[in-house]
């Protein structure tokens, strides 16, 4: 059973949906003790890091606790933002430090080409943009350089060691990270048609 | 580099698919959820379900036909129509969506867009505005582009971003169902105005006029429903014409 958190960030619906559509069995944990079950743990999560504060004391141990226990965990959009120490969005608001680093705005830049609105990157980041491999990744398994995948953010993890996958508007950002069994992706596989479909069958399959 | 994005839409009467020309004389055209899985696997970045009539006759979005339409797609579906307060929108989002357009709504109550903002984060809120060249400017009409205020839509869109809107759907009540193209001069006119990417709407007719709204009209994506509705022209084979046209997409 793989436990996916619902601490209040967004909806949850086509998380739901696409793991029903890859046969995943899942189950949301209503309180951080039924995580001792967890095969594997998925955050989700949309909206400002605030949120992330729903995450208490005995969730992130919860949580904690489930890694070191070795079960695949996989952040999406916030949710991989929460692994890092934490965010500008929410100084004050510790995240769960799983891997080092600060998420950032991403920065309003001067474009380089005439295909942006405005002459600027509009924040927040929506669309379709590819992910450009970094190095090898179980949770990228099969996807091509170049793959785009759809983003809806306008915070973003920095490119440390941990990072995977990079995508690049106006700077260059971690789209994918993963260290070990701890895995994120800033972008929403479950809205990134058959590629996004394929890295959530990845994940699936080191449960 | 990202992506312009190509939408379509099913404006959607009573549980199917129609069309109409500047609103009216709506055509049958089909199964919402047999489209949205024509799209899908033509390439369609994304998919807007409008309830049509819905503010006319004062009913909010099907939920079955979000239901069916998401059990389709793993792409982003914005659901649109009749979306009136909070409920509507809570309404839509549980039965799929992932993005909710609000049009008549937010004008006449603003702070709706901030407190769906503030639930369900800005990404998820598209303020819709149906506009018409009037005196050199662009006049907002609103229950289904019958009716006119007296708001402008470039000063409207500016205030629906500061109040939390992630996206402006700009349709163009004056080209819509015409196949003229899009109006590049209304829609560079939003997008010059507002931080937050603009949807163009209304006009598309050819694989140019996408090209026109993306670099003239500084679109960010551009939407359109009877282009790809009656089987004129693949999604596959405009996204071929617009990579060749040096517009990014993908493919």
């Amino acid at each position: 059973m793989i436990a996916l958190i619902d601490y209040g960030a967004g909806n949850l619906t086509s998380v739901r949906k696409a793991l029903t559509h890859l046969g995943a069995s899942f189950d949301t944990p209503a309180e951080p003790g039924d995580l001792a079950r967890a095969e594997a743990v998925i955050v989700p999560g949309v909206g400002n890091f605030e949120a992330t504060a729903a995450l208490d004391t005995a969730w992130r141990t919860a949580i904690g606790g489930a890694i070191a226990r070795g079960r695949p965990l996989l952040g999406i959009c916030l949710g991989l933002q929460w692994l890092f120490d934490g965010s500008q969005e929410a100084p004050d608001q510790p995240g769960l430090g799983a891997l080092p680093g600060r998420c950032t705005l991403i920065e309003n830049a001067a474009a380089d080409d005439a295909n942006h609105g405005g002459g600027i990157f509009k924040v927040p980041h929506v669309g379709w943009n590819g992910l450009h491999g970094r190095r090898a990744s179980w949770l990228l398994e099969g996807v091509g350089e170049g793959d785009q995948v759809y983003f809806t953010h306008s915070y973003a993890a920095p490119v440390t060691a941990d990072c995977v996958g990079s995508t690049t508007y106006g700077v260059e950002f971690a789209s994918v990270v993963e260290r070990g069994h701890v895995v994120g992706a800033q972008f929403h596989p479950e809205k990134s048609g058959h590629v996004g479909l394929r890295i959530l069958q990845n994940f699936l399959n080191r449960v | 580099m990202l992506s312009k994005r190509i939408i379509a839409c099913l404006d959607v009467r009573d549980g199917a698919v129609v069309k109409g020309v500047n609103f009216e004389g709506l055509r049958q055209a089909g199964d919402p959820a047999a489209l949205a899985r024509r799209y899908n696997e033509e390439g369609i970045d994304e998919i807007v379900v409008l309830d049509v009539t819905a503010t006319i006759e004062k009913r909010k979005a099907l939920a079955d036909t979000i239901g069916a339409v998401a059990k389709e797609i793993f792409l982003p579906l914005c659901v649109g129509g009749g979306i009136k307060d909070e409920s509507h929108a809570d309404a839509a989002i549980e039965a799929g969506a992932d993005k909710v357009s609000l049009n008549t709504a937010a004008l006449a109550r603003p702070e709706l867009l901030t407190t769906l903002a503030r639930r369900y984060g800005s990404q998820a809120v598209i303020v819709a505005i149906d506009a018409k060249r009037s005196n050199g400017g662009f006049q907002i009409y609103v229950r289904s582009g019958r009716q006119p205020t007296d708001r402008d839509a470039v000063e409207w869109a500016r205030e629906a971003a500061d109040r939390g809107a992630g996206e402006i759907l700009l349709t163009s009540i004056d080209r819509d169902g015409t196949k003229r193209g899009f109006d590049c001069e209304l829609t560079a006119a939003v997008s010059e105005a507002v931080p937050i990417p603009v949807i163009a709407s209304g006009g598309a007719g050819s694989f140019d006029h996408f090209v026109d709204v993306f670099e003239a009209g500084k679109a960010h994506a551009a939407l359109a429903a009877s282009i790809f509705h009656y089987a004129e022209h693949a999604v596959r084979d405009l996204k071929r014409h617009l990579r060749d046209h040096g517009v990014p997409v993908r493919l």
